[in-house]
């Protein structure tokens, strides 16, 4: 590939979309953690859930803000480097972002203001539906640009005059095809990638001894939230898989790296495929897998990706998805090991405390690699099978890009360093002044830990 | 209805973008201004901006949203022109945004660097929006005029968000905090007319159309109060920040008022300057319209949403109204 203008700009997009969801992952999940703490605060006058309110709600702040200025990229970008894209579907997409930014972003953004630092300001019942409105706004843009990306995969309720597409039924184009099956596997994904950030964080302070009561309380509901949504979300991607088999079956081939059409069709634990050959080096299968999982018939036929006149780079989608349905096994096998351990004696072994804070950020390696699947999986299409990707890009000299795109991906790279150092200062802070202590932001003091 | 509905988007996106200068120019305005508050007025300044700047943030988005929602052909063509300068105030909202939490949370020894990522990605976002409006007002045509122009903007918009910044500490402070501000304001106050004066004189030059639509009797007779208000509003500033004693007697806020005023009238007089131009000389807003169907969607959403959203805009000013005081968490 050489470095033209249309790969310059999907490199840019990638970076710039990658460095996003990671904080939209954290929050949605996180969001209604924090509201979790605070209802039980509430019911028991536990101060120790109020506690674990205070010392989440500053990576809440921290990862909410990461995730505001990143996505305000994101809305610029569609016009800056895709003006094809708006010119085309323009009346699809543009009324499902609107309906984001009015329901969505205002919501979220103003009460995240009262949630954060107006505790003392206002009654206890207030503070609690300001919490829940952050929640639920989170959730709700979530809905709307799962809405619109789902169109992108299975477009559906629009007609096409000269080129370009108009609305038939909205009802059509939210609930398409795939949204339901993208919308559920994304919020439980949101799920499990904050669970497994407070636990894992929570057992690193265990580890460190720093912990208090409140870290105990917060590592149990990471891991019996983990352990609770993981079946789900396998269920869910099982689901969502067949319904990519109905409408995308050329990215289920990728993702499976079978090339010939063929009955019962063996599954590839790990292989090296080969776009060059049309072929997969060193494939170690499980017979019949693939047709029994995608078509609940061991001898089932499978479309292999010779019989498609495009079809997805096979590479990138067939790691990837290797990487997300690892990294969701390992999730499994750690979160049902630990819900036994506290069944057992009510604490986690120092290696099960070693096994969780190494998850820590495993919500976020499954998340992206997912997302790569789906993405990478739609290409050459930006909508699948109308509209390709290389038509609406913007025709910018390939060094303006190569500039802004060194310049993005420093900025995210030092940014993501900050966050990570950030993280690590808040986890490994006593639990004596964090704990129990009041920790204001603001005064210089604080600029050290707070 | 398919007539008047491009009508009610731009104004909406009008109203968005006005009350995005007014609202993100202030916490701007203190952005760049925090270099030159001691350490303890660095935090006071923040904890000024602190509930507010993301709200305030999100009205950029709806502008731009509504943009794309409502006049797709339109955005692809402006923020294609746009890219540098677009590019770069989204690297300076980012450097803003990450550095506000950052200079709480990082390192100790690392304050004092994020404080200045905070004052440089305000400067860079207030330059680049201005470098913005210059290209677009001067028809996105990338000539020298264009070129020359914009630079002038960039570089005189930011005394606009200083005032704004410096007028909302005079809301939000006391004592030696509040003594800078009034001096900030007096410091910002004439490039800030200038650069009032330049995009003024800039549009009926670029268009003998809209000179004409300024200049021509009667019509001419109809706009003075534009004119006349904004220098006004700049006279009375000019006054009251001499005269510190009616500052202190609790009339510090007519500073913000009188600049709300001068963005309002600046914003009408450019929608009467441009109108029904949407990119101006090339398109109009019902050429670059999005389908009725859509835009009818849109429509009742935005309808029952945006009072909503000033609602409780309004509604998170008045819980932190006030003088600002510390931020915390708990």
């Amino acid at each position: 590939m050489e470095l033209d203008p249309f790969v310059l700009s999907r490199i840019q997009f990638a970076a710039n979309i990658t460095f996003h969801i990671l904080f939209p992952t954290i929050t949605i999940g996180l969001g209604w953690f924090l509201l979790f703490f605070r209802v039980r605060y509430t019911q028991t006058g536990n101060i120790y859930w109020e506690h674990a309110y205070n010392f989440w709600v500053k990576v809440y702040a921290l990862t909410f803000a990461l995730g505001v200025v990143s996505g305000i990229t994101m809305s610029f970008q569609f016009g800056t480097n895709w003006p094809g894209f708006m010119e085309r579907t323009g009346n699809i997409a543009g009324p499902l972002l609107g309906y984001e930014v009015l329901t969505a972003f205002f919501l979220e953004a103003s009460f995240l203001g009262i949630m954060l630092f107006g505790k003392q300001r206002v009654s206890n019942r207030t503070h609690l539906i300001s919490t829940f409105l952050v929640a639920f706004g989170t959730s709700l843009s979530a809905f709307w640009i799962l809405a619109l990306n789902s169109w992108m995969h299975t477009p559906a309720g629009y007609e096409i005059r000269e080129g370009q597409f108009f609305a038939e039924s909205w009802s059509a184009i939210i609930f398409n095809p795939s949204f339901p099956y993208r919308f559920t596997h994304m919020m439980l994904a949101s799920l499990l990638t904050s669970a497994f950030l407070v636990a894992g964080v929570c057992a690193y302070r265990t580890r460190k001894g720093v912990d208090g009561p409140a870290t105990k309380l917060v590592l149990k509901s990471g891991i019996y939230t983990a352990a609770l949504v993981i079946p789900l979300q396998i269920l869910a991607g099982d689901l969502h898989g067949l319904n990519t088999l109905e409408h995308q079956p050329a990215k289920v081939a990728a993702m499976e790296g079978i090339w010939e059409t063929q009955k019962g069709a063996g599954f590839t634990i790990v292989g090296i495929p080969d776009q060059e050959a049309r072929e997969t080096h060193y494939a170690l299968k499980i017979p019949n897998a693939a047709s029994l999982i995608l078509t609940h018939d061991p001898e089932g036929e499978v479309k292999g990706l010779n019989d498609f006149e495009e079809h997805p780079p096979v590479g990138p989608v067939f790691w990837s998805f290797r990487v997300m349905t690892g990294v969701g096994t390992l999730m499994l096998l750690v979160s049902w090991w630990g819900v036994w351990q506290l069944f057992r004696r009510d604490r986690l072994s120092g290696v099960a405390l070693q096994a969780v804070s190494l998850m820590t950020f495993s919500g976020w390696v499954a998340s992206v690699a997912g997302w790569y699947v789906t993405e990478i999986g739609r290409q050459p299409w930006i909508v699948q099978g109308l509209v390709s990707t290389t038509e609406v890009v913007a025709q910018h000299p390939s060094a303006t890009l190569a500039g802004t795109l060194f310049g993005y991906v420093g900025l995210y790279l030092a940014l993501m360093i900050a966050y990570m150092k950030a993280l690590r200062i808040m986890a490994v802070k006593p639990a004596k002044s964090l704990e129990e202590g009041s920790n204001p932001l603001g005064t210089p003091l604080v600029g050290t830990t707070a | 209805m398919s007539e008047a509905l491009p009508l009610f988007f731009v104004s909406a996106m009008g109203l968005s973008l006005l009350l995005y200068v007014i609202l993100d120019g202030f916490d701007l305005g203190v952005g760049m201004l925090l270099p030159f508050g001691t350490d303890a007025e660095k935090d006071t300044m923040i904890a000024s901006i602190g509930p507010f700047w993301d709200a305030n943030e999100t009205w950029i988005v709806m502008g731009v949203g509504v943009l794309l929602i409502a006049f797709p052909k339109a955005h692809g063509i402006i923020l294609t022109a746009l890219y540098i300068p677009v590019t770069i105030m989204l690297v300076g909202l980012i450097l803003r945004g990450a550095a506000f939490d950052f200079r709480v949370k990082s390192a100790d020894h690392r304050q004092p660097m994020w404080n200045k990522l905070f004052a440089l990605g305000s400067l860079m976002a207030s330059m680049a929006q201005g470098w913005m409006l210059g290209a677009y007002i001067t028809g996105l045509t990338g000539d020298v005029i264009s070129v020359a122009f914009s630079i002038l903007i960039s570089l005189t918009l930011p005394a606009l968000y200083i005032m704004l910044g410096g007028a909302w500490l005079l809301i939000k402070t006391e004592d030696e905090l509040f003594d800078k501000a009034a001096h900030w304001c007096r410091l910002a106050l004439p490039p800030m007319s200038f650069a009032l004066l330049l995009v003024s004189i800039a549009t009926p030059l670029v268009s003998a159309d809209i000179a004409d639509r300024w200049f021509k009797l009667p019509d001419a007779i109809g706009l003075l109060p534009i004119p006349m208000s904004c220098a006004l509003a700049i006279i009375g500033m000019d006054w009251m920040l001499r005269r510190p004693k009616v500052l202190h007697a609790g009339y510090g806020w007519f500073i913000f008022v009188a600049l709300m005023v001068i963005c309002m009238m600046a914003a009408i007089g450019l929608a009467y300057s441009i109108y029904p131009d949407i990119v101006i000389g090339r398109m109009t807003l019902w050429e670059a319209a999005a389908a009725t169907e859509s835009l009818q969607f849109i429509f009742w959403g935005a309808i029952i949403t945006l009072p909503a959203i000033l609602g409780y805009t309004l509604y998170v000013h008045r819980v932190f109204s006030g003088k600002a005081t510390e931020l915390s968490y708990e």
